[in-house]
Order: C-alpha cells, then sequence, then structure tokens
C-alpha cells in the first residue's frame, strides 16, 4: 500500500451553490500503484470532473486525505500546490489547450519554464526528446493550426511527459477525436504505459476506450460504484488495425 | 520562474499578437513623443528669449530719471526735475564708488534726421562714452570707436548702425572718413556697427548712430542731464548687488534724505530676463500638462488592452496555472508584457519625440531645445505607467480559479 502513487482516502467535496449545498464526491477511496493505466468511467453528473480536479491538485477535497507520491496535498498551498502540479502531473485535456501561434516545440517546453531547476538547454533536449516519443520529431516548428487534432494532442501529450510526472492526468483526451485517431492516441498512450511504465489516469464516459486500460474505476453520484482490474486489456494498435481502411478521400 | 525565462515569455506572448501590441503602445508613444516635442519648444523659446537678451547684454543696468512713484497724484517732485536728475558727477561717482559695476557711461539721445548729400533718414542719435559698446556688446564691423580724448574734445564724430548706412550711403561706397550730418552739425564717420537685427521687442538695433555724449549734450540739447546711464555688473549674479550699490550711491550723490523718494528708477536684464522666463515656462508647462494628460491616457489604453488580454486569455492562464504557473508567475508575465509594452512605447516615443522637435525646427524654424531631463522624466513615467495600469489586470488574471479558467470558452 505505501508504494501506492496515489492514495485517496474517503475523499469528499461539497459545493455551495447559494443556499443550497452540492455533493459532488461522498467518500470516494482508492490507490493508484506505479505503472497502472486506469479509467475512471461514470456518467455527467457523476463526480468525475470534481475527482479528475481533486487527483490533478487543482482543487482541494473538503474532507478526506489525499496522498499524491506521498505528500500530503490537503496541508498545500496554492503556490505548493501549483509546483506539485508542474513536478508530479502531466495533464492532457479534451481541447488540447496548446497555446495559439506558438510552435510545438515551445508549447512543449511551457511546463519547463515553470521549473526553474532546469536550463534553457535542458529544456530545449527534453522537449525535442518528448516530441521524438510522440512521433513528432519532425514537427518542432510546426504551430498548432498546421497540425492535425490527432497531432494536436499528440503536442499536448508530449507536453505532459516533458517535466517527467509521476501520473498522467488525461481528461476525455480522445473526446474530439475520431475513431481512428482515438485509437492512435490510445495506442500511443499504451506503449508509453507497457514500455516506459508510464502511470495514466484517464477519465472517460466511453466504456470503449475503458477496455484499453488495466483497470477501471467507475463512479456513480458521487461514490466508487465498481472498481475491477481489466484482465483482457484490448490492444489499441490491434483495433486499429482492425478499423476499415479509410476511405475519405 | 527565472526572471530571464518571465521576460522571454512575455515578449513571446507580445510576438504573437505584434499589431495589438503596437496599438497599444501607440498611445504611449504620441504621449512620450508630445512630451518630449512640447518641452523642447519650451525650453528652446526660453534658450533663444535668453540668448537675444545677452547678445544686448545680460548684465546690463539701466538708470533713468525719475522716481518709481512719478504717476501719483500730487507728487512733490514731478516736474521739470524729474526728467533731469542724472548728471556727470552721478556718472563720475559711480565709477568711483562701485565695487560690482565693470563699466559706466551715460546716454543722451534725440531723434532727428542724417542727411548725406541727398539723401537722408530720421534717426536716433545716441550719445556716449566709449564704454558704452562694451556694455552694449555692441561690435564694430570697420573703422575704430571715439576715444576719451574724442569725448572730452566733445569731437564730432560718429559711428554709424547698417540701417543708417544702408539708407544714407549707395551699395559698394565706404562710408568711414565721409561727413554726415546730423541736424546742422557736421559728424565724420570713423566706424561701422556689427549688424545686430531685430530685438525681440521690435526694435531695429541697427538704425542709430552713436557719436560722444559730450558732444550730443554740448552741441545739439545743449543740456547738462543725461536721459539715461547705461552699466555693467561684474556678472550676472552681481547684479542684484550692484543695483543696491548704485542706489545708494545716487541717493548720496542727489544728496536724497532717508524719508525722501529715490528721482531714478533702475532696470536690469536679469528682471527682464526673469520677467521672460516666468511666461515661457508658463508656456511650457502648460503644453507639457497638456502632452501629459495624453500620456495618461496612453497609460489607460494599456490598461484597457490588458484587460481584454487577460479575459482573452483565460484559457491559456488556465493551462498555464495547471501545468505549475503560480500566482505570482502569471502575475509577472502580465505585468511585465505591460511594462515592456509601455517601456518600447517610450524608447520610440523618445526617438519620434527627437525627430519631431528637429522637424519643427527644420520647418517651422521655431527654436527647440531637447532636454535630457524630458527625456529621462517621460521615461520614467512610461516605467511607472506600465506598472501602474498593468498591476491591475496582471493582479485579476493572478487570482484566476485555474478550474474556471480552463474551463472558460
Amino acid at each position: 500500500m505505501s508504494n501506492a502513487i496515489l492514495s485517496i482516502q474517503n475523499i469528499r467535496r461539497e459545493f455551495h451553490m447559494g443556499t443550497e449545498v452540492v455533493r459532488a464526491l461522498k467518500g470516494v477511496s482508492f490507490d493508484v500503484f506505479p505503472g497502472e493505466f486506469v479509467t475512471i468511467m461514470g456518467s455527467s453528473g457523476s463526480g468525475k470532473t470534481t475527482l479528475l480536479n481533486t487527483l490533478g491538485c487543482l482543487d482541494k477535497p473538503t474532507d478526506g486525505t489525499y496522498l499524491l507520491d506521498g505528500v500530503n496535498v490537503g496541508s498545500l498551498s496554492r503556490n505548493d500546490l501549483a509546483r506539485l502540479r508542474n513536478r508530479k502531473i502531466g495533464f492532457v485535456f479534451q481541447a488540447y489547450n496548446l497555446l495559439p501561434r506558438t510552435s510545438a516545440l515551445e508549447n512543449v517546453e511551457l511546463p519547463l519554464f515553470y521549473n526553474s531547476a532546469i536550463t534553457a538547454t535542458q529544456r530545449r533536449e527534453r522537449a525535442v526528446k518528448a516530441l521524438e516519443s510522440v512521433k513528432l520529431g519532425d514537427r518542432l516548428d510546426h504551430l498548432p493550426n498546421q497540425l492535425s487534432g490527432g497531432q494536436q494532442q499528440r503536442v499536448a501529450i508530449a507536453r505532459a511527459l516533458v517535466n517527467e510526472p509521476v501520473m498522467i492526468l488525461a481528461d476525455e483526451a480522445t473526446g474530439n477525436l475520431d475513431t481512428r485517431t482515438s485509437y492512435e492516441i490510445m495506442a500511443l498512450l499504451q506503449e508509453l504505459n507497457q514500455q516506459q511504465g508510464k502511470t495514466i489516469v484517464f477519465v472517460t464516459h466511453e466504456p470503449d476506450i475503458a477496455a484499453f486500460s488495466s483497470r477501471t474505476v467507475m463512479l456513480r453520484d458521487g461514490k466508487v460504484q465498481k472498481d475491477y482490474k481489466n484482465e483482457n486489456v484490448r490492444s489499441a494498435r490491434e483495433a486499429l488495425a482492425a478499423l476499415p481502411v479509410s476511405d475519405d478521400y | 520562474m527565472h526572471p530571464l525565462n518571465l521576460i522571454r515569455v512575455a515578449l513571446r506572448a507580445l510576438q504573437r499578437n505584434k499589431l495589438r501590441a503596437f496599438l497599444t503602445m501607440l498611445g504611449i508613444i504620441i504621449g512620450v513623443a508630445a512630451v518630449i516635442a512640447m518641452v523642447a519648444i519650451g525650453q528652446g523659446s526660453k534658450q533663444s528669449i535668453h540668448e537675444q537678451l545677452s547678445s544686448m547684454g545680460s548684465n546690463m543696468i539701466t538708470v533713468q530719471p525719475a522716481s518709481n512713484n512719478m504717476g501719483m497724484p500730487g507728487g512733490v517732485r514731478l516736474g521739470a526735475s524729474s526728467l533731469q536728475t542724472l548728471t556727470i558727477a552721478d556718472v563720475k561717482a559711480l565709477q568711483r564708488k562701485s565695487e560690482f559695476l565693470s563699466a559706466v557711461s551715460p546716454v543722451s539721445s534725440t531723434n532727428g534726421q542724417a542727411i548725406n548729400g541727398a539723401r537722408n533718414w530720421p534717426t536716433q542719435l545716441q550719445g556716449a562714452a566709449p564704454e558704452y559698446f562694451d556694455i552694449r556688446k555692441l561690435t564694430l564691423r570697420d573703422g575704430i570707436i571715439f576715444s576719451d580724448q574724442n569725448v572730452a574734445e566733445a569731437a564730432k564724430v560718429c559711428i554709424l548702425g547698417q540701417t543708417v548706412v544702408n539708407n544714407l550711403f549707395d551699395p559698394g561706397v565706404n562710408p568711414i572718413g565721409k561727413i554726415i550730418r546730423f541736424g546742422k552739425i557736421p559728424f565724420t564717420v570713423i566706424g561701422i556697427l556689427n549688424v545686430k537685427g531685430v530685438s525681440s521687442f521690435g526694435q531695429d538695433q541697427d538704425d542709430v548712430i552713436i557719436a560722444p555724449y559730450t558732444t550730443v549734450q554740448k552741441r545739439i540739447l545743449a543740456t547738462i542731464y543725461f536721459q539715461s546711464i547705461y552699466a555693467s555688473s561684474t556678472s550676472e549674479a552681481t547684479s542684484d548687488t550692484a543695483t543696491k550699490e548704485i542706489t545708494d550711491i545716487l541717493r548720496t550723490s542727489h544728496r536724497l534724505r532717508s524719508d525722501e523718494d529715490d528721482d531714478f528708477s533702475i532696470r536690469t536684464m536679469q528682471e527682464l530676463l526673469n520677467t521672460l522666463n516666468s511666461t515661457s515656462q508658463l508656456l511650457t508647462v502648460l503644453l507639457t500638462a497638456i502632452a501629459g494628460i495624453s500620456l495618461v491616457i496612453g497609460g489607460i489604453g494599456i490598461m484597457n488592452i490588458m484587460y481584454v488580454s487577460v479575459t482573452e486569455r483565460t484559457k491559456e492562464i488556465g493551462l498555464r496555472m495547471s501545468i505549475g504557473a503560480r500566482g505570482i508567475d502569471i502575475l509577472m508575465q502580465f505585468l511585465i508584457e505591460a511594462i515592456v509594452i509601455s517601456v518600447t512605447g517610450g524608447f520610440i516615443g523618445i526617438g519620434l519625440g527627437i525627430v519631431s522637435s528637429i522637424l519643427i525646427t527644420a520647418l517651422l524654424s521655431w527654436p527647440t531645445l531637447i532636454s535630457e531631463s524630458s527625456i529621462v522624466l517621460s521615461f520614467l513615467v512610461c516605467a511607472v505607467t506600465g506598472v501602474f495600469f498593468g498591476y491591475y489586470p496582471a493582479l485579476k488574471a493572478s487570482r484566476l480559479d485555474p478550474i474556471e479558467a480552463l474551463r472558460y470558452e
């Protein structure tokens, strides 16, 4: 248990909307271990966005404890949370959130700007390496609007990798992509997970996507409904090969 | 975040929106350029006034007869004596006793017709001592100044101003040695003054004939009194001391009791200079105030655009926060953007201000003087404007909630 990367115990989160109290999370507990690929599933209103914000250290729980890589998140200040996000978490968003009119390389370099231990040379080296690992080594100077949706999301993944985080946190990362591109992204994530041992927490509402992960946590009405290991993980690469050849052109 | 990185991040953000950055700068550019050009015009006119007065002798002090309260009704000393108080005894007393006067010259002048053959010209004849040329900073283009010997003899010699030369002689004729008449008295021309031009009061300084005061007093006016006494203080700084000294000497010389008012009045060039300076100072302040207002408006422009920018880039701020930017990093980024805009605008504005000052002088022939202090000042104002007007939007940005900022559309 002690070697868990992420450990939440009885997390509660309440929002005050005027006089009403909305209880988004009503006591959620689970651990994530290194090398796991966990999908958090749930319909809208199940509390998965709140859970994601909490796991991402963007929000603090009302009650309960959250240990990220041994650090108790609940006791940290706003600045410490920012530092924690910078060093330990790599975010991948549904809408990519790349800076417009900024090259892929600079977008990937961005998190390292907020890490004063990194020199300019290291920053560039690591950004190039991260982009190469998402197979965009030849697109360093492309601007986001010169890249396809899948490529943009790969830049975003490279940005999440560049700070060598303990966990990649993906929020509906395939939500804006077509099936083929989604599978490509999943194949990439699987590769990072299986070959480089990256821990991935992936929030989605598509059961299709959950099949690629090694474990699924189902949320319903702010509680964990089901938490199960996926015995036969589907290979995204095979799924991709099985797709009918695109004849759009 | 490393300061150098902060600046780099801010510069990159501005590069992404060059046109808008430039338009935002425009307010500052115009404001700074206006301040510099306006101050240059003000300083330029001040300097040109000073130069003109210096060319007339900035140490010059003039003593005229009559008391300062001459216009008071019922004043006893308002008679014939009011214009006839200065005599050669006063001049000698001043020359003998004063410590702060470098030169003293009586002046006795009259208007009349100067005649050379068939030509004549109405002009002013000034009778003076040789020191008069030093006091008034008059120099000769040709010939010589009359000597003390000439003064003692009441010699009939004179020195002509260029306007008089032009009107009495054909071009190309050398007037030196020629004889002209003023009224009925013949004068030998012994010198010609350098051209001084029109004074700042619109008076032609070259329309004059200068002769020994004894000649004018004895041969033309038949008087022992002078219209004025011209003197030079030893320096501009001793002008006031010299004025007091003259007052003391003349009061003694005129045997005035302590309860009697002065029967002469003293004007110094410094007084005139101060009056004119305060006028041009007022002009400078007014122009600068107007220019300063445009600088403030430029600053408000920055604030406005920074606000829009913060709102527009909410998502970017959310992203930066989610990947580890602290509030202070965001604050500094936007603050530095504002400062970069205002300081860059300041530099361009300084350039534009200098160029427009030069153009104003070249095209409108207004004197301008670009002062370092106005450049330094407007530049500082720029930087302060950037911080002041950039701070609030930056603070707003730094206080955004990352969750809401990320979800902002």
